[in-house]
């Protein structure tokens, strides 16, 4: 992922900003700016929790370019508590220990490599959530 | 608004081509389709395109391919979609043709997959995804399918075996085309213990990379008897789009844009799913099959995958699917998808189907781009 890209993502990336609607109050991730629910405009900033639970995920045996040394890696969608749903990696887990409902919380990790000389990427990955009660 | 036909048809077999580029294979569509049609004075070249620029270096690939094919100096645009290319192409020749701006156009979809290595194709297949929240995270177009079959599985409580028969289905009917890339068949003992690419999507849930072009020439359905003694009728051709990440979907087990794009189709034909006699649908993955046949009202939600347990789906069901062996048996050379099943769809029309031949008079075809971001829905009817 070039430079540019990574800088222009890290308050998402790195602290799940999103956005809220003024309007209808829906909580946007990632920032779209434009409310998909009313299509008015959403522009005020609004962090999420990292707190949610897994809506769904599978195990990666055969990973696309750059990703390779990762596998077997698990993914998930993950339904934060605000209400968006995020596509991340999950960690800190076995994956047989994954299940739909697994409460989770967002960890910020490694996320790629960008050859010998590129910049590391750093961003959120969930891992089962350690505070009991802690997720929906 | 003027009717439109299909007027000739063309396509190279599915295959890995080690011995013909992008252009070749182009070429070859678009002037086996042309001959087909009689030679008709062509217009337009419209191509479905997917990944040239990212596997083979080549954008710009319409002027390309018509400038190869003999045709420098006519109008030629490429017209991109993700998996959806192909049919989106078609969509564009339909407008022109329809519009009347453009009498006779060919359309072409045309992908060359085999000339990278494997994690570099699926690192491009990706790019169909959200590139900066989706595609970031790791996940590939694979792992994508993996997440819908697993909430699929989990809702509606079926196992993986269920989802066996549009594999079997696929694997059978592409046995008899002649312009597949698989000739064997499948079994369901095969089918239970394939290895895993994105748990639970195994590799024989999943459509093969391969390279493939398909071709068909259209012109207004009042001149097609001047150059087919077997003209196609398009009786509807629409688009709809959806979010083009998962995780934005309301409802992450619905196509919607499958939905709005059948509701389309079947309003222009006059139509309804009960009248389609047979469908070309988007098995790229097992799942997708279930979801598409969903969308498209064949089944209520969470019944798709009972079509194939229940053999529905078979050339003699209540709505054959992949008659010629869909994209898992024929192959899924990306942006050629959408016109092979357009062409497949002319050649049951026609008659021509051989042994897979339907008794049919209109049938259906849907593309699906990406993970459903963007779905074409066409239908076609029989002159004879």
């Amino acid at each position: 992922m070039h430079i540019p890209r990574q800088w222009r993502t890290r308050d998402q990336r790195l602290s799940l900003m999103g956005e809220v609607c003024p309007k209808c109050g829906v909580k946007l991730f990632p920032p779209r700016d434009v409310c998909p629910e009313c299509s008015g405009p959403a522009k005020e900033p609004f962090a999420l929790s990292g707190r949610g639970a897994v809506y769904s995920y599978s195990t990666v045996y055969h990973a696309p370019e750059g990703y390779e040394s990762y596998v077997p890696y698990t993914v998930a969608l993950v339904r934060l508590e605000e209400g968006p749903m995020v596509t991340a990696q999950l960690t800190d887990v076995d994956k047989e220990q994954v299940a739909i409902g697994m409460p989770v919380e967002m960890v910020t990790r490694k996320i790629a490599e960008d050859g010998e000389d590129g910049a590391i990427l750093y961003g959120y990955k969930f891992r089962p959530a350690l505070e009991a009660g802690a997720a929906c | 608004m003027r009717q439109v036909s299909i007027i000739g048809i063309g396509q190279t077999k599915v295959d890995e081509h080690w011995d013909k580029s992008f252009r070749d294979l182009g070429v070859d569509a678009v002037l086996a389709a042309i001959q087909d049609a009689g030679s008709p004075p062509v217009e337009a070249l419209y191509l479905g395109n997917m990944l040239a620029g990212q596997l083979t270096g080549q954008e710009h690939t319409a002027a390309l391919v018509a400038d190869y094919a003999g045709y420098r100096g006519i109008e030629a645009l490429r017209v991109e979609a993700a998996c959806a290319a192909g049919s989106s192409a078609f969509r564009v020749g339909y407008m022109a043709v329809a519009s009347g701006l453009i009498d006779v156009a060919v359309v072409v979809g045309v992908e060359k997959m085999t000339d990278m290595l494997g994690n570099e194709v699926t690192a491009a297949l990706a790019s169909a995804a959200d590139a900066d929240y989706e595609v970031m995270h790791g996940v590939s177009f694979v792992a994508l399918n993996a997440l819908l079959m697993r909430r699929y599985m989990y809702e509606h409580q079926v196992e993986r075996a269920a989802f066996a028969n549009f594999a079997i289905n696929a694997h059978r009917n592409a046995m008899n085309n002649p312009n597949a890339m698989f000739h064997a068949p499948l079994s369901e003992a095969a089918f239970g213990k394939a290895r895993m690419i994105a748990d639970p999507v195994s590799l024989l849930d999943s459509a093969p990379i391969c390279d493939g072009a398909a071709a068909a020439v259209i012109c207004p359905t009042a001149r097609a008897r001047e150059f087919s003694a077997h003209p196609v009728h398009v009786r509807a051709s629409a688009v709809a789009t959806d979010s083009l990440a998962l995780h934005d979907r309301k409802d992450l087990l619905f196509l919607q844009a499958g939905r709005l794009s059948a509701q389309k189709a079947y309003a222009q034909a006059g139509a309804g799913p009960e009248d389609m006699d047979l469908f070309e649908l988007h098995d790229a993955f097992t799942i997708m099959s279930a979801l598409s046949l969903e969308a498209a009202g064949f089944a209520p939600r969470g019944q798709g995958v009972r079509l194939a347990q229940e053999g529905e789906i078979f050339l003699g069901g209540r709505i054959p699917i992949s008659t010629m062996g869909g994209l898992k048996g024929r192959g899924h050379p990306v942006g050629a998808t959408g016109m092979y099943q357009i062409v497949e769809l002319a050649q049951q029309l026609r008659g021509e189907a051989g042994k897979n031949q339907v008794d049919c008079r209109l049938g259906m075809a849907q593309n699906i781009g990406g993970s459903g971001g963007t779905i074409i829905t066409h239908i076609f009817e029989s002159a004879d």
